[in-house]
């Protein structure tokens, strides 16, 4: 697994890499709370454990000229992107308010005005799409960078091959982050994948990859910084497989008892957010108790947004309706 | 302009795409070949490999990527070697393509085109009329064009469509059926049914392949002076429901024809639609002639046994006429 010593990170910046995992940190914690209440419906997928990927990653391109395709757990992202608290939850609770008007919700947020392109259920479909998203821009003599995602279970889909392959022949500025959080809803890595490292298949594409701790978000941001500026030097498209662990279950639904006990106490001692406090604290960046008060601010912003989006009706039912076709066709009921 | 159904499709596209640079081609073998059926022979020299992609053969990358790009600004249109290879990228057309307007309220402004039918002694994956499984998606339209003016006035429609089209040409029609079609610039808007045979005393309602062989049956008949009307929908989604009804309430009986197979066919909605809307105006049972429900076989004997024809239709009309 390739390691790299972080040099020259300005201070602030490494603030800001921290406040954008705890409101991760926090948006999930307070889905999880909403769950249990009985506030957030159909499948709530935490990205516990694994913030410093979307946002070590996300902070790696130029929010003005890239573009990202984030998956369901990758909520970090959305914030580095300029997502609002407000529209994330009242898209996460559907919402009359919600940019995609309660038609769909889990993470599948799009917002073009930010350059943000969401995700469908079934894995690896966005993967070419964010390569065309590219594509469309080299036409025209732009570099676009796009950042996409997948697990180690979606990694084995057919179309994140097709799409891979495809990027690698056009030298598509695309980046595919394989977040390896080591079980795909329930099924272990064992029974996923026979190569030892997936980053190891970047080899038969012809494109650059490598596999990182998952868990040091500046690690994460080092090695996408990497991908970005080899995609726009040119040089195609790259493959970083992170390495972390899952640490709910595949959504709040599954108890997760079929992972054991001591790996999930492993990988809590690696906590991304936790080990990355303690390590601005020793540094003299932010001390443990100035990062604390950064929790409660954000804390404090995400149960305003949950109350202002609670207090929103459900979107009004003709909404369904409508839209289905950008020109209407007249659709039946 | 006497043109083939297949020169006239290629003439939409060539126009298009000097009128509009946002629109590019992507496909198998379209480039230096020209595609399987020559139908893009001579663009990647007028239009160049940036706008005339050969890909590879990844039907999932080339419609996803194509979705990117139309996500993007691009007018994509992408050619399937065989329509029945669709179904490689059947996730991204209906997951993704057909969705989008929904969800996100973004256009996805492209068009997937190939040759699709049978009657040309192909095999099963190279002869499926597959059209229904996207007029059932939700979110695509869907173009099956019978004659070469329409397929020039219909492609071109697609192209600046704000929604995913998925257009179905017929490979049996290609080079068969030639016509006048209109030089220039020529729009048939999605969703115009066409009466290409008047008629008082049955209606056929067909699509694609069909309308040939429904005109065929209703000269058949005429000579026992039955006079058929013939209704070409053109496009399964949008349907234009209106011209079907109006035509069935003037002749009082219905006769649905498509090569497809008959369980699940849109010949079933349009029956529906008939039965829920001019249901007082019927004199005989709204009758289907399609394909028997199996995957459109090799040998000659046993495809003509399988796809529906002339012969099949003519009595079709005679029994409802004896209502």
């Amino acid at each position: 697994m390739a390691r790299k010593k972080t040099v020259g990170i300005p201070a602030e910046f490494r603030r800001e890499m921290l406040r954008y995992m705890l409101m991760a940190r926090e948006f999930d914690t307070a889905m999880l709370r909403l769950y249990r209440q009985g506030k957030a419906f159909g499948g709530v997928y935490s990205q516990l454990g694994n913030e410093a990927v979307s946002v070590g990653s996300a902070l790696a391109l130029d929010r003005t000229r890239d573009v990202l395709f984030p998956m369901h757990r990758n909520i970090g992202g959305h914030f580095v992107f300029g997502q609002t608290l407000d529209q994330l939850m009242l898209n996460h609770l559907a919402r009359e308010g919600s940019q995609m008007r309660g038609t769909d919700g889990t993470g599948h947020y799009a917002d073009p005005a930010l350059r943000i392109y969401g995700n469908v259920s079934h894995l690896g479909a966005m993967i070419p799409v964010a390569a065309g998203f590219s594509m469309a821009d080299a036409m025209r003599g732009i570099t676009t960078v796009s950042m996409t995602y997948i697990g180690d279970g979606g990694a084995q889909v057919g179309e994140v091959h097709e799409a891979l392959n495809f990027a690698a022949v056009h030298k598509l500025p695309l980046i595919l982050i394989i977040e390896n959080n080591q079980y795909a809803y329930s099924t272990p890595n064992s029974l996923e994948f026979a190569c030892e490292r997936l980053s190891d298949r970047a080899l038969g594409y012809g494109m650059h990859g490598v596999t990182i701790d998952g868990t040091d978000v500046e690690i994460v941001y080092d090695t996408c910084l990497e991908a970005v500026q080899r995609a726009r030097r040119g040089e195609g498209p790259s493959l970083i497989e992170t390495v972390t662990m899952r640490m709910r279950g595949h959504a709040e639904h599954d108890d997760f008892s079929y992972v054991p006990k001591e790996l999930l106490e492993e990988w809590a001692a690696k906590d991304p957010v936790e080990r990355y406090i303690d390590r601005l604290d020793a540094g003299g960046v932010l001390s443990r108790a100035q990062a604390e008060e950064m929790r409660t601010e954000i804390l404090a912003q995400m149960i305003e947004a949950i109350d202002r989006a609670l207090d929103r009706p459900w979107p009004a039912a003709e909404e369904g309706l409508r839209n289905v076709f950008m020109t209407p066709t007249g659709e039946q009921r | 302009m006497q043109m083939t159904y297949l020169e006239a499709i290629a003439d939409a596209i060539r126009l298009e795409m000097r009128r509009d640079e946002r629109v590019f081609l992507i496909g198998e073998d379209i480039g230096t070949y020209g595609g399987a059926f020559k139908l893009t022979k001579g663009f990647l020299d007028e239009f160049g490999s940036k706008r005339v992609i050969d890909a590879p053969i990844s039907e999932a990358a080339i419609i996803g990527a194509s979705i990117g790009a139309a996500l993007n600004g691009m007018r994509p249109v992408v050619e399937m070697q065989f329509m029945d290879f669709v179904t490689n990228g059947f996730n991204q057309l209906v997951t993704v393509a057909g969705t989008t307007a929904y969800r996100w309220s973004i256009p996805v402004p492209m068009v997937v085109r190939g040759p699709s039918g049978g009657g040309v002694g192909a095999n099963p994956f190279h002869s499926r009329n597959s059209e229904a499984w996207f007029a059932h998606a939700t979110g695509l339209k869907v173009v099956c064009p019978a004659f070469a003016d329409d397929a020039k006035g219909l492609m071109a429609a697609s192209m600046r469509d704000d929604d995913p089209v998925v257009f179905f040409e017929h490979k049996g029609l290609y080079r068969k059926i030639k016509g006048e079609v209109p030089e220039g610039e020529y729009i048939v808007p999605l969703g115009k049914a066409r009466v290409v045979r008047q008629g008082m005393h049955c209606s056929i309602i067909a699509y694609g392949s069909a309308v040939h062989m429904a005109l065929a049956a209703a000269e058949e008949v005429a000579k026992e002076g039955i006079d058929v009307e013939i209704v070409d929908i053109r496009t399964l989604v949008p349907f234009d429901e209106e011209t079907v009804l109006e035509s069935v309430r003037k002749t009082h009986r219905a006769i649905i024809v498509h090569e497809a197979v008959l369980t699940a066919g849109f010949g079933g909605e349009i029956a529906a639609r008939i039965a829920d809307k001019a249901f007082s105006y019927l004199d005989a049972p709204v009758k289907r002639v399609a394909a028997f429900d199996a995957p459109t076989p090799f040998a000659p004997t046993l495809e003509q046994a399988v796809l529906p024809n002339s012969t099949v239709i003519a009595n079709t009309i005679r029994q409802t006429c004896s209502f």
